[in-house]
């Protein structure tokens, strides 16, 4: 068995949980790689979709943003950013949104807007551009992230972005008739949703992972499903094509520019 | 009509102090070079407007000439945060800014609205989100056909609008293509415009029949500054510095180096500069 990093097998298993016939709102990061390794392995015709509206994109290398020219140069069509919101995604047309954040919650809710107090914040982070919409339109959500003490918080200070709310059918209440966050990718385990409560469950643990470590990496009492299985090591060809496109995009943007050549 | 002008007669005219400002450009034909002038004519108390406020803007707050910021998504695409922004929100560094935050949705729906002449926009957004709690111009409306409970934000209608796009003839047509953002409704939601371009052509000669062509009488003005969107990058001209935009979090994490850097290649710099990309990246393409 070839070795492996932990961020490898996190984006060769967030990777797996698409298929050929999804239509996937791709999120810049670990999403991008994980839906550009799919389509280069088991699911060629899956269909990419990036916010700045280029649809059916296939890049050769993994964009820095949800603009570059490598999107639209590859995408079957590229559409306005209005009617990316409205038709596509807000018309109910996009199977899969993919998403990351900085913080998450026991109930898949996201935070990518600011930690401590909005008004105050300790630290001011991006925002959630898409990401509000994209996780109350799409069919389902699969949400990667590191699993950190930082990351995986007990209580959010922000809800940016709603996965399964107060948990239980709190998005049936809201009116939502999709299925918010159905699976959690992390780079030692995969969680899911219970059927009931909604509480992220881990159901999957990685090769050479301890519950013990999943345990000390959460920062709430982690559960673990009546049933959990190994994840499956990543295959040879995975990890090609992984190490591949990571290796053309560290050569695509890497320059010899400097800030003081730039005016 | 479109008057061609040069930058600096563009901005004195359209941009004054206090104004709302909206530079759009999603990644693709963002206007640096036409923000860079806004910054050497020394504009202040400016109300800024974008969705994705990326290095531009944090130029523009921090040097001060901001007092707010109308955003849905602040942060250096792939690269970190904004640097000069978060100084600005957590320090109140070089000046406080008033925030008035969306989501993607609802702002390119509010240029829309903005565009059409409408006062709101509204659309199926914020569920179960905490933006509402904090930002008071996310509210509710009732569909009267349906009951169902939406958004409302108010629509976007900036003083002026400014964007950059690839070519407009000598009668000021201007035309845009590859990731058209939300630059059309952008320039039709505002009262001026100012679009620098990369090439005044005597014809426009749309390659596709979907390019986005700005008729002359819809805009105000229009400014030939070839790499004008440097270090974004024009379709079919030159590419996105990817390096730049990793370059800059180690300037903008300093204010020291910030400010030298302002002084070197904005404060101390002209339109023509921005020439030499456009340049570079021909002869290398």
């Amino acid at each position: 068995m070839t070795d492996f990093t932990p961020t490898e097998m996190m984006t060769i298993a967030a990777a797996r949980a698409l298929s050929n016939d999804d239509v996937c709102f791709v999120g810049i990061g670990a999403p991008s790689a994980a839906c550009n390794v799919a389509r280069l392995t088991h699911a060629p015709d899956i269909t990419l979709i990036y916010e700045s509206g280029t649809v059916g994109t296939k890049p050769d290398v993994l964009p820095l943003s949800i603009g570059d020219g490598e999107l639209c140069d590859t995408a079957l069509f590229t559409v306005s950013v209005p009617e990316m919101f409205r038709y596509w995604l807000q018309g109910g047309r996009i199977t899969t949104g993919f998403l990351g954040g900085a913080q998450i919650d026991r109930f898949a809710n996201l935070n990518t807007t600011v930690v401590g107090p909005y008004d105050h914040p300790k630290v001011r982070l991006p925002g959630g551009g898409g990401a509000p919409e994209i996780a109350s339109n799409c069919g389902r959500i699969f949400i990667t992230m590191a699993l950190s003490k930082r990351g995986f918080v007990e209580k959010l200070p922000f809800i940016t972005s709603m996965g399964h709310g107060e948990g239980g059918n709190h998005r049936e209440r809201l009116g939502m008739k999709t299925k918010g966050p159905t699976r959690v990718i992390t780079d030692l385990c995969i969680l899911e949703p219970d059927p009931e409560t909604k509480e992220l469950t881990v159901v999957s643990i990685h090769h050479g992972v301890t519950r013990e470590q999943i345990v000390e990496n959460c920062g709430w009492a982690i559960k673990f499903a009546d049933t959990v299985i190994e994840t499956p090591v990543p295959t040879e060809t995975e990890l090609a094509v992984l190490r591949d496109i990571n290796a053309r995009t560290k050569k695509a943007h890497q320059g010899t520019e400097k800030g003081k050549e730039a005016a | 009509m479109a008057r061609i002008l040069s930058l600096a007669e563009a901005v004195a005219e359209n941009v004054k102090d206090g104004d709302t400002v909206a530079m759009e450009g999603f990644t693709h034909l963002i206007p640096y070079a036409a923000g860079h002038e806004v910054i050497r004519q020394g504009r202040k108390d400016l109300f800024l407007v974008r969705m994705t406020p990326d290095i531009l803007y944090d130029q523009l707050i921090g040097v001060g000439a901001a007092r707010g910021m109308k955003f849905s998504w602040g942060g250096n695409p792939g690269v970190g945060s904004l640097h000069r922004f978060r100084d600005a929100v957590e320090n109140q560094w070089p000046r406080p800014l008033e925030i008035e935050e969306h989501s993607h949705a609802a702002m390119a729906n509010a240029y829309e609205a903005g565009a059409a002449n409408l006062p709101f926009a509204t659309l199926r957004g914020y569920i179960g989100a905490d933006l509402p709690k904090v930002n008071a111009n996310i509210k509710q409306v009732t569909c009267p056909f349906t009951g169902e409970v939406l958004a409302a934000v108010p629509a976007i209608r900036p003083d002026v609008t400014i964007i950059h796009a690839q070519r407009a003839d000598r009668k000021g047509n201007v035309l845009l293509e590859g990731i058209v953002g939300v630059q059309k409704e952008a320039v039709l939601a505002a009262k001026r415009s100012i679009v620098t371009v990369e090439e005044i052509v005597d014809e426009l000669n749309p390659p596709s029949p979907n390019s986005v062509v700005l008729p002359t009488w819809a805009v105000t003005a229009v400014v030939h500054v070839p790499g004008g969107a440097f270090p974004s990058y024009a379709h079919g001209y030159y590419p996105r510095s990817n390096a730049f935009y990793i370059a800059w979090d180690e300037i903008a994490r300093d204010r020291e180096t910030f400010t030298a850097w302002i002084k070197e290649n904005v404060l101390d710099a002209k339109p023509e500069d921005f020439a030499r990309h456009a340049a570079k990246s021909a002869k290398a393409a």
